[in-house]
């Protein structure tokens, strides 16, 4: 798969606050990347430096190979950007204004009326494109800016906070429509909501203080909360003991917790030892034993949990 | 270089557009030319002076656009600055050159068509006289280009701040020390720190000077170019103050 965005060592400053120190991303055809971090810790400034709109203090930062900064125009062409809160031309309407961004990138004639078609389509504007923007509700606005960034068809696509004040419709709207184009581009949400990141993202990157503090799957970073993987069950409390003693039997099991008692029934949780999967073995286990569980599932963590941990933690040890 | 050209176009489009998109366009073509007509009619004794020409018309031109060509020239990258569309416009294919020369040339267009809006003062002038149309046509050039030193300067301003009152208050303050740089208000304040030849150089620049020479039909090379080099070093200014300050 070809490397489309490639940013290396950016740092930009404002004074004495350091808002980027240091971020290297790589984002290939067919990615996904969710770039997350709490508000302040430098993603649209970094989204800022990639696409060339502002220029790193160190660091370079290339779009289809080309230097957003060294070969602007050239980059600038291959790239599609929604900005943070999707500014337009308030007096204008969808319809003149996807014009006018089409006719600035130089797609004329027929294309024009095919490309800013297609546009309207895929953001689903065809009942507002004659109102002035200025009247539109904030969903209808940001779905302009989405129709503005995708309307070239460009090979990277970057979006600060697309969702950002959509209602559940749109937002599952708009994932489907990051989903659709991701096989044939390169693209970057920056987003604070973390189910938006295992709806729709390939891979995650997490900042805190102008640094990277975590890069990996969706998956790869649930593997950091403590309970990642826990199995829990319930059984009837005269069960209770038996279950414990057999679960901590286990090679496979660290340790079991007892959650909560009510109506006569426990929940218990084993802790799986060095992380490996032990759902199936548990199960086998209890059917064996005919032990009666009531519920048995798989805690996954929440990605909120990883988040604040990472972005709590690790960014106090920075400091 | 026909490629420039193109985004340079595309984007005049849209600004002059956006001038009608308000009642901007309107109050102000209609404010422009009332007050122009009521100077020279009330102020510039346009019947008692008993002469054709435009003389009392074109007089009040340089105060007129000390407090009207601001007021055009404000929103161009203030208001871009504030909605943060500066952010989508500047990450287009486009250098910064086309964005500043294509929003220029529109609100240069758009002071051109209230000069052309004044129109029925000429044809009152040629009923009721015989007055010399090429002084006239030179005057109304003249006016033009002093109109877009005005505006290259309030464009630069603009892209300074994204406060548009800002904007315009300091435009206007730069203008008048333009047009009055001849007079002892600016000249004292001048001598009494630089030597003759600052205050003479600043002398020269005077927006008032080289006007009353056009409105008498004269446009000598040191006006034009004065005005077309202010123009061009306000404007080069303008790409600088873009490249450093649009991201704050």
């Amino acid at each position: 798969m070809t490397v489309l965005v490639e940013s290396s060592e950016l740092h930009k400053s404002f004074g004495p606050i350091k808002a980027v120190d240091g971020i290297s991303l790589s984002v290939r055809k067919g990615e996904v990347l969710g770039f997350l971090g709490p508000n302040g810790a430098g993603k649209s400034t970094t989204m800022k430096m990639i696409t060339g709109f502002l220029e790193p203090d160190h660091g370079s930062s290339r779009i289809c190979g080309l230097d957003v900064q060294d070969q602007p125009r050239l980059a600038k062409s291959k790239l599609g950007y929604l900005p943070e809160g999707a500014p337009l031309y308030a007096e204008m309407t969808p319809r003149t204004f996807l014009d006018f961004i089409a006719a600035v990138r130089g797609i004329d004639g027929k294309l024009r009326a095919a490309r800013v078609g297609a546009a309207i389509e895929q953001t689903r504007l065809q009942s507002v494109l004659d109102q002035r923007i200025e009247t539109l509700s904030k969903g209808f606005k940001r779905r302009v800016g989405l129709a503005q960034a995708v309307l070239h068809d460009p090979p990277v696509l970057i979006m600060d906070e697309p969702t950002d004040g959509l209602d559940p419709n749109q937002k599952h709207h708009v994932r489907n429509l990051i989903r659709e184009m991701a096989e044939q581009k390169a693209i970057i949400v920056s987003t604070h909501i973390l189910e938006e990141v295992e709806a729709v993202c390939t891979r995650a990157v997490i900042i805190n203080k102008g640094r990277i503090v975590a890069d990996g799957t969706a998956e790869d970073l649930m593997r950091r909360v403590p309970y990642h993987g826990a199995v829990a069950i319930r059984v009837s409390e005269k069960h209770e003991k038996a279950a414990i003693k057999m679960l901590s039997e286990q090679a496979f099991v660290d340790r079991v917790e007892t959650l909560e008692k009510a109506n006569r029934h426990v929940a218990l949780r084993a802790i799986p030892r060095n992380g490996r999967e032990i759902v199936t073995d548990i199960a086998a286990l209890l059917r064996a034993k005919e032990v009666p569980v009531d519920d048995l599932f798989v805690e996954r963590g929440k990605l909120d949990d990883v988040f604040r941990q990472i972005t709590t933690t690790e960014g106090a040890t920075d400091a | 270089m026909p490629e420039k050209l193109r985004a340079t176009a595309i984007i005049a489009k849209r600004e002059f557009a956006a001038y009608f998109a308000s009642p901007l366009a309107a109050v102000f073509l209609t404010i422009f030319v009332a007050l122009t007509g009521a100077f020279a009619f009330y102020v510039g004794n346009f019947f008692e002076r008993g002469q054709a020409d435009l003389a009392a018309f074109f007089a009040f031109h340089p105060w007129l656009y000390l407090l009207l060509v601001p007021a055009v020239a404000m929103r161009l990258w203030a208001e871009e600055r504030k909605t943060g569309t500066v952010e989508l416009l500047m990450t287009l294919p486009i250098s910064p050159w086309e964005a500043v020369l294509g929003k220029f040339l529109a609100a240069w267009a758009f002071v051109g068509l209230a000069l052309l809006l004044t129109f029925p003062m000429w044809i009152t002038v040629n009923i009721l006289g015989d007055p010399d149309n090429g002084v006239i046509v030179a005057s109304y050039l003249g006016s033009f280009l002093m109109a877009g030193a005005f505006l290259a300067i309030g464009s630069f301003v603009s892209a300074l701040t994204k406060n548009q009152v800002i904007a315009f208050i300091l435009a206007a303050t730069i203008c008048f020390l333009f047009v009055m740089s001849g007079v002892d208000l600016v000249q004292n304040g001048v001598r009494a720190w630089a030597p003759g030849f600052v205050a003479s150089a600043i002398s020269s620049m005077s927006f008032l000077t080289h006007f009353q020479e056009i409105s008498r039909g004269v446009v000598e090379v040191p006006t034009l170019v004065l005005f077309a080099s202010l123009i061009v070093f306000a404007l080069f200014a303008n790409v600088i103050a873009i490249d450093q300050k649009k991201a704050s």
